[in-house]
Parts: C-alpha cells; sequence; structure tokens
C-alpha cells in the first residue's frame, strides 16, 4: 500500500505555495516518513520555522506549528523544548534564515547541544525575496545584487556547527531522497542538538541566470557539487575543492544533551549542592 | 491574610513576583541596569521546576520566553532601553499572535548605549509603540518597591487575560534602590492568579482566532490534542495566513479593541492629597517618589497641593487628566525624566499644550530632587 502522507499534512493547506519541481516537496514527504517510522506522534511533536519559502514548512504539517520571524526558529525552538523537554523539537531554517539573519541562534544551539533537530533547507540563494545573494551562493553565481558574479566565500555550514559543537551532523540532497529520509530518523533519533544541511534546488531564483533553469538542471548541478562522506575521505586536498561531503559527518552519542544537563541544575539548586558535570 | 514585609530592590522583587505568579520560563540577556532580574530568577526558577536560560543575544532572550509562553506556561523577559529595542520585532510577533508575556524594562539613559548606569524615563513612548506597525500596548509602571512586586503580578494577569505582551517599565532607581518594601501574602497572589483561557470541546471544533471582537484569542498549551499553527502573519480564524482585506481588517481592529473594551479591568493611579488640592502635580515611576516628598514639603508650608500618579501609564487615564485638568485649569506641575514623553499623553486627554502649564524635564541620567521640584514649582506655579 501506498504510503499515506495525508495522516501527517493539513491537506486543506494543498497545495503549497513552493513553485513546480521545488525540492521542498521532498523535504516535507522525507521528513514525514521519518517521523512515521520513527512513530512520533503528532502531540508529541512541534515543528517551528523562520522566514523564506522554508517558513511555509510548518504550515503543511499536522501537529503544533510555530512560523516565526526571520532567523529565530532556534531561539523559539529553545525556549519550547527547555518549557517541554520531553517533547520532540524541530526547525525549518533556509541559509539566510539559519547562517546569515539567525547565525548567531545557529551557532548558540549547537553549542548547547539542546535536543533539537534544525533542518537547513539550503538552495543557495534568497529564493522568495527573489535572488539575494546568500551565505551559500557559490562564487562567481548570478544574484540580483551581486550581478557580475558573486564575490562573497561560500559558506560550509556543516563546518560551522562542527566548530559549534553540535553533537550530529549530517548532509544530504534533495536527488536521494531515501537516504534523506534515512538521516531524518537517524538524526531525529540522536539526543542532542542535530544539525542536517540539506541541499535543495531553486532553479527558478538561482537557476534561471546561472544556466540551470529547469528543476532538472539545477539538481544536476547539485549532484555535482556532492560526493559521498566515504569517497570525500579519500579524496585529496586537491580534489576537494569545490565539493561537499554528505551522509552523516559527525555523530557524537556520549556529548551532554542541555535539557538533561538542565535538570541537574534544577537538582542542584533543590539539593543545595553544586550541579554535577 | 497578612503582609510580609521584606528587605529589597526593585529588580530583585520583580523577579520574585513572577515566580510567585506562577512564571516557569525566563529568557534574557545581561543588560545594565536590569540584570539583577536575571540573577534573582535563574536562582529562584530550577528550584520549582523551571527554566532561566540567559540567551546568546536580546533577540534570543525574548524569542525563547514567546516560544515557552506559546507552548502553555507563564513567562518573562527583562531587559533595559536597548534590549528593548532589539526586541521589538519579535515583540510585534506576540502581540499579532497573541502570545502573553511579561516584559520589564529597567529604563537607564537613552538613546543608544546613553547612559548604562544611570535613570531615565526614556523609553516610556517605547513601550507605548514597542514594534512596527499598529499594537495596542499596555504599560505598568510601579511608583516603588512594593509596586515593582505588585504589578508584575498584575502584568501576568493582564498578559494572560488580554492575551499580549504586557511592560513593567522600571526605572534604575526603583530597579537598584534598596529598602523595606511591604508585600501582599503569598496566599493573596496565588488567590488572585488568573491563567489564560483554554478551549476544552472537540479540537475539530477549536478556532483559536474566532472570538468576539473585543476579546483575545484563545490559545490552548502545546501537546494537548489542539493542533494550531502560530504566525507573525496576518491570519484568519484558524491562525492560517490570509490576505483577506476584510480578515486583516478585523483582525487588527480586534487586538485594538480587546484591550480598549475593557480598560477598567487595565486602569490604575493614584490620587494624593487632592482633596482640598488647588495645586496639580503629575509624576509616576521613580519621580513620584520625590514629587511626593515636594507635596509634603510645600503641604508643611501651607500649600494646597496634591499629586496624580498614573500607574497604568497605557492605555492612558485620558478620562481622568481631562477631569483633573478641568479642575486645575493651568494650575499643573508635571516632572519626569526624559523631554516630555508623558506630557504628550496628557496633552492628547486634555487638549492642553506644555506651555500652558508647568513641566520639568530632565533627561541627563540624575534624578530630579525634591528641592528642585520645590523651587520650580515655587518660582513657576504658585
Amino acid at each position: 500500500m501506498a504510503f499515506n502522507y495525508d495522516e501527517y499534512l493539513r491537506t486543506d493547506k494543498m497545495p503549497t505555495l513552493w513553485c513546480w519541481g521545488c525540492g521542498d516537496g521532498v523535504i516535507l514527504k522525507a521528513f514525514i516518513r521519518a517521523i512515521d517510522k520513527l512513530g512520533i506522534k503528532k502531540d508529541d511533536m512541534c515543528v517551528v520555522s523562520g522566514i523564506g519559502c522554508s517558513g511555509r514548512f510548518s504550515s503543511y504539517i499536522d501537529c503544533n506549528t510555530v512560523h516565526t520571524t526571520h532567523g529565530r526558529t532556534v531561539a523559539y525552538a529553545t525556549g519550547i523544548k527547555m518549557a517541554n523537554p520531553d517533547k520532540h523539537v524541530f526547525c525549518i531554517a533556509g541559509d539566510g534564515d539559519g547562517l546569515a539573519i539567525g547565525g548567531n541562534h545557529t551557532i548558540h544551539g549547537c553549542r548547547r547541544n539542546i535536543d533539537i533537530n534544525l533542518i537547513l533547507i539550503n538552495n543557495f540563494i534568497y529564493g522568495l525575496t527573489n535572488s539575494q545573494t546568500s551565505p551559500t551562493t557559490p562564487q562567481g553565481m548570478w544574484t540580483v545584487t551581486m550581478k557580475r558574479g558573486n564575490i562573497d566565500p561560500t559558506f560550509d555550514a556543516c563546518k560551522l556547527a562542527e566548530g559549534a559543537g553540535a553533537s550530529f551532523i549530517a548532509r544530504e540532497k534533495v536527488t536521494e531522497p531515501r537516504k534523506l529520509e534515512k538521516i531524518f530518523v537517524e538524526a531525529f533519533k540522536h539526543k542532542g542538538f542535530s544539525f542536517i544541511d540539506v541541499f535543495s534546488n531553486c532553479h527558478i531564483n538561482l537557476g534561471r541566470k546561472n544556466k540551470m533553469g529547469s528543476a532538472m538542471e539545477n539538481l544536476d548541478w547539485i549532484d555535482q557539487i556532492t560526493v559521498s562522506k566515504k569517497k570525500y575521505d579519500a579524496m585529496s586536498e586537491e580534489e576537494r575543492k569545490g565539493l561537499f561531503p554528505t551522509g552523516v559527518l559527525k555523530k557524537d552519542e556520549e556529548a551532554r544533551e542541555y535539557t538533561e544537563m538542565y535538570e541537574k541544575v534544577k537538582e542542584a539548586w533543590q539539593n543545595n549542592t553544586k550541579v554535577e558535570l | 491574610m497578612s503582609k510580609r514585609e521584606v528587605i529589597s530592590s526593585g529588580n530583585d522583587l520583580a523577579a520574585r513576583a513572577a515566580v510567585d505568579a506562577g512564571c516557569k520560563f525566563f529568557g534574557g540577556y545581561p543588560i545594565t541596569p536590569s540584570s539583577e532580574v536575571m540573577h534573582t530568577i535563574s536562582d529562584l526558577l530550577p528550584k520549582i521546576g523551571g527554566a532561566c536560560m540567559q540567551m546568546e543575544d536580546e533577540i534570543a532572550g525574548i524569542c525563547a520566553a514567546i516560544g515557552a509562553s506559546m507552548s502553555g506556561v507563564r513567562s518573562m523577559t527583562a531587559t533595559s532601553g536597548p534590549g528593548i529595542s532589539l526586541k521589538a520585532e519579535n515583540i510585534g510577533l506576540a502581540f499579532i499572535a497573541e502570545v502573553p508575556l511579561v516584559i520589564v524594562n529597567v529604563m537607564r539613559g537613552g538613546p543608544s548605549t546613553g547612559l548604562p548606569t544611570r535613570v531615565q524615563q526614556g523609553d516610556v513612548l517605547q513601550a507605548k509603540n514597542p514594534t512596527h506597525g499598529d499594537v495596542k500596548s499596555i504599560v505598568l509602571c510601579p511608583g516603588n518597591l512594593s509596586e515593582c512586586y505588585t504589578e508584575t503580578v498584575r502584568a501576568f494577569n493582564l498578559a494572560d487575560r488580554f492575551m499580549q505582551p504586557v511592560f513593567v517599565l522600571l526605572d534604575e532607581t526603583l530597579g537598584h534602590m534598596h529598602a523595606k518594601a511591604e508585600l501582599p501574602s503569598l496566599q493573596e497572589v496565588e488567590e488572585g492568579i488568573k491563567l489564560r483561557r483554554e478551549f476544552v470541546g472537540d479540537p475539530a471544533d477549536y478556532r483559536p482566532y474566532d472570538v468576539p471582537q473585543d476579546e483575545p484569542a484563545i490559545l490552548n498549551p502545546m501537546f494537548k490534542g489542539y493542533r494550531y499553527h502560530y504566525t507573525g502573519l496576518h491570519h484568519g480564524p484558524t491562525g492560517f495566513p490570509t490576505e483577506d482585506a476584510e480578515v486583516c481588517d478585523r483582525l487588527i481592529k480586534r487586538l485594538f479593541n480587546k484591550v480598549d473594551a475593557h480598560t477598567d479591568e487595565i486602569e490604575s493611579y493614584e490620587e494624593y492629597l487632592l482633596d482640598d488640592a488647588e495645586y496639580l502635580v503629575i509624576a509616576y515611576g521613580s519621580t513620584s517618589l520625590a514629587a511626593r516628598e515636594a507635596v509634603n514639603r510645600l503641604r508643611e508650608e501651607g500649600v494646597k497641593i496634591g499629586m496624580f500618579r498614573p500607574i497604568t501609564l497605557f492605555p492612558s487615564p485620558d478620562k481622568k487628566m481631562k477631569e483633573l485638568q478641568e479642575r486645575f485649569g493651568n494650575k499643573v506641575y508635571m516632572a519626569e525624566l526624559n523631554m516630555g514623553q508623558y506630557v504628550e499623553a496628557f496633552e492628547r486627554a486634555t487638549g492642553m499644550h506644555r506651555d500652558e502649564f508647568v513641566t520639568h524635564f530632565k533627561a541627563n541620567g540624575r534624578p530630579i530632587s525634591p528641592a528642585d521640584m520645590v523651587a520650580k514649582i515655587k518660582e513657576e506655579l504658585l
């Protein structure tokens, strides 16, 4: 029997606002399949999104959902999680959302290692607002604010997450929906901050002016700039240039999770002792 | 019920009041002169199973506090003027999505970094219009240490009643003043707690924003079977975004009406020695402490003078101010630690211009002393 996505969707909100061929729908489906596989109940989860095309993600899922301000998903989610440590909290952010205006919250969510899952939908451009340069826009590409070619260095979001201390880091792409689902399952099961950098296409506002105006051309480009972690690890520095490894890049089961640590703070205050580290 | 006597500061009392009023989450960021609110509440909340988060910046502080409140718990943030400026956008989200939140602003000298360790009442109009777009703010302004406690408690009840942010405006003087304060009993505080309403019917019938035009949204706690959507966009009765002109119109008008139709539940002021008075002093916050002393000194000299002290600054007590102005004419003296921010409210309520009565403004980080007030009143009012 075909998988019933409707069980998790607000079907009255369909069709989505996303463009035809947009990768966000693939991510939504992989997300739902992962939730289903893990048996997470709709009343035990909350989806928090920011501003941009990815911001609409929350409104399509039938659970408690929050469409916040630009960049602030992780900050809102932190309050929700701290007040409800036993619930599952998911953040959806775009590359501009999570790395530019909201970069600080991404850093500190990772650092605290709070049990929040941040899915960064990375389409390398500000899509909703029509093609401004994002922190992940490759150098040389046309953007509406860098029409002669972007000069800003490209951001590797996973390296940021690693430096900041996230205990689960992965990268996947919308051309691999099954792998994406598997990574989501692994990430959502992980206790701690899970950072998932998902490469997605925006053939409309990135592609059209960069010689990949169809979804397929944009997706082909994503395939060209990605390589599995296994292959990437075997490559020389020279070969790695311009490539991003996919798969689970870091998984630290020993790292201490923030809400569990805060329980120790509560105990310390209640027992008049110092916190046990 | 017996009162409690404590020796404490305004900042400390605001934190204690929050916890006594049932606050379970605090999100904040260090800033002078409000940091002591976080210092105290970071001790108290974990003790009772709540959480205090020192976040990575002012914006994260309020976002976390709003998030916790969205999930159903009483929540607070505290800061000073620069922090409010940074929080502004997300204060707007709490207004439009109707999320209750208590925001304590311990005012310091502004604008910009201004005078961090000194007093000003420069954020009065910022509290009235703290974000872009149209909002109807509720602003409480304690005038003594006891009220730092009682007004914070009241702020929590008003936030849940009207489902929106409520400001408690302390200032550096009150925040750091350390003295004896009389507080209501804990039992009295607990009996006065009125939590936000909850919808109890079939989740299929739940339409959180489908409420009468003079009432706030009914937003149930998360994770309890009522799966709805919060957004900062204009939204319809179910909470989902819309651009329908009529729906947007109804939303914004309701956000105003829910406050305007119930000002009797919000208004609060003190009239001090006004019965036989011929001259009127208007002051609020820490300035009213000096003004009270000035009134007392002038009374000792036989001057029939009294004070009107708004406690709820906004919605402003317009009818009361008009009534007072009609009684006292231009025999009015108004003092505040800014360039006349609340004088604007008085002008609007009375139709008078500030040149027609005596104003005493100071915005250099120093308080106005009772002696200064007495001198100015003698020189310009009597």
